[in-house]
């Protein structure tokens, strides 16, 4: 199965289609509900406090041509202070949906993984940016902990606490599944509009 | 009557609901294997989902990064400490967070302060019932957010989906629950449905409903025959695991009812994730000695 290594080219994101299978690799970094509303006030809505500059760099450096994770893991601290990923499955991207594709515009980003899908803003945003949405399979958090070789590092950690701080992990071989392409093809609203139709059918049946 | 110090016991039990799922669930997965078209991206979802329960089990790490709320039905003789065993389940979560089992989930809804060991206000959940038996069960289910966040609640009649105050009514919501959770519950999921009660009253209900075995039947054969026209009906929205598509949208449902009001009726569903992660303990007193088992 072909194999994505981050910086992600803008041709190998145009490449992709829904349905398509990857194995992701390379540096992503962890972000949920408590980083997205942190990103979008701090640094798009408005102009960074001092304080908060410096992250901002080092985030903008690590999501350029990059991928953001919508992921709250389990993690164990080792005896050397460092840290180890135990259990790190996607969590649901939907909530995101109001931050998404500024962020996605904004820090140059060509992939989100998460999962259940999302919705029209940010199926534009990949269309225009371009970008892909990654599904990664929920609640395979054990297998997907697998494919974590290294928490390169975190931020955020005493503010936003363990599910939701920013981390910074570099994955070898992540599998995901293209659900939603730059071309404006999305596997949810495939099944959302086939689901309709059959249960307005049931609906009047009996 | 002596009181039991369980702490070690019940750290044990949420280490077992966190990293193993239960065999009905396991057996269903594996059943749904075969009902997908092989090589599509519900037999990849499956395939992955199977695997990851496997390695879960053998490496002792959880299942899912969502450890969930821990939600535990206590059932107790007369004369068991309830406060004594409430602040032993607070405690057990507490070390079974240290140890990696459970991920620290409880969040400060004012300051969004995580407390970092899963204890807060109310949380983790307890219900205590007291009955006849001499023994203690402990139930316990770790509901994670994803799922709970498309449960749901309907008040019949609904004019928009034409459901009437009746059992088919309860049908055509439950389905339009199912429609509307799409993939965002992590499908293949289990529907806990409570008809009937208060508001409150009926959520608990819906959720009690998920700690029954997928394999029993429904003692009423009206709730036996609706539970499986819902789950026969929910698989035809073609929905399937993650919301890929396929065959496979639930892999059970349960139903439940209580008395309402004249003015109300409320139909409650539960959805539970793929990772139904449910264990039980009993607690057996023979003189001073405690014997401990796990279901």
């Amino acid at each position: 199965m072909p194999k994505l290594t981050i910086p992600i080219s803008d041709a190998d994101i145009r490449a992709l289609h829904v349905g398509d299978t990857v194995f992701l690799n390379g540096v992503i970094v962890l972000g949920r509900d408590a980083a997205h509303k942190y990103l979008v006030e701090t640094f798009i809505k408005g102009s960074p406090p001092p304080a908060e500059i410096e992250l901002g760099e080092k985030l903008r450096d690590l999501l350029a041509g990059g991928v953001i994770y919508h992921c709250g893991p389990v993690v164990r601290k080792n005896e050397d202070g460092s840290w180890a990923f135990v259990a790190a499955g996607p969590t649901t991207s939907i909530r995101e949906e109001v931050y998404q594709d500024h962020v996605i515009k904004h820090f140059n980003l060509k992939g989100v993984i998460g999962k259940g899908g999302m919705a029209g803003r940010t199926l534009q945003a990949c269309q225009e940016q371009p970008a892909v949405y990654f599904h990664a399979i929920g609640g395979a958090a054990t297998l997907i902990a697998q494919a974590v070789k290294e928490v390169v590092d975190v931020y955020k950690l005493a503010e936003f606490g363990v599910p939701e701080a920013m981390w910074v992990i570099r994955v070898e071989d992540f599998p995901v599944v293209v659900t939603m392409d730059s071309h404006g093809a999305s596997i949810h609203d495939q099944v959302q509009a086939q689901s309709q139709q059959k249960l307005a059918e049931l609906l009047v049946s009996r | 009557m002596p009181q039991p110090q369980l702490v070690d016991s019940l750290v044990e039990l949420v280490r077992r609901a966190a990293t193993i799922l239960p065999d009905d669930m396991q057996q269903a997965l594996d059943r749904s294997q075969g009902q997908e078209e092989p090589g599509s991206a519900a037999a990849g979802a499956l395939e992955t989902i199977r695997l990851n329960v496997k390695m879960a089990g053998e490496r002792s790490t959880p299942i899912c990064q969502d450890t969930g709320t821990p939600i535990f039905e206590i059932f107790h003789p007369l004369g068991v400490s309830t406060r004594a065993l409430a602040a032993q389940m607070r405690e057990a979560v507490a070390i079974a967070t240290r140890r990696a089992y459970l991920r620290p989930n409880a969040v400060d809804s004012l300051t969004g302060k995580n407390t970092g060991d899963n204890t807060g206000e109310d949380f983790p959940t307890m219900h205590f019932h007291e009955w006849e038996e001499a023994h203690i069960h402990i139930d316990l289910l770790l509901k994670g957010g994803g799922c709970e966040n498309v449960s749901t609640q309907y008040k019949l009649p609904d004019g928009g989906l034409g459901a009437g105050r009746d059992l088919d009514g309860v049908r055509k919501v439950v389905l339009d629950a199912v429609y509307q959770a799409q993939g965002k519950g992590c499908g293949p999921g289990v529907l806990g449905v409570a008809i009937g009660g208060d508001r409150g009253s009926s959520y608990l209900k819906s959720k009690q409903q998920l700690f029954r075995s997928l394999d029993d039947t429904n003692p009423d054969p009206q709730l036996a025959a609706l539970e499986e026209k819902i789950l026969t009906q929910a698989n035809e929205l073609g929905i399937g695991p993650m919301g890929f598509g396929g065959k496979t949208t639930l892999l059970g449902v349960k139903v439940g009812a209580q008395h309402r009001l004249p003015a109300s009726y409320f139909v409650s569903i539960a959805y539970m994730c793929w990772a139904n992660r449910r264990a039980a303990m009993d607690v057996h007193f023979s003189g001073d000695a405690v014997e401990v088992t796990y279901a």
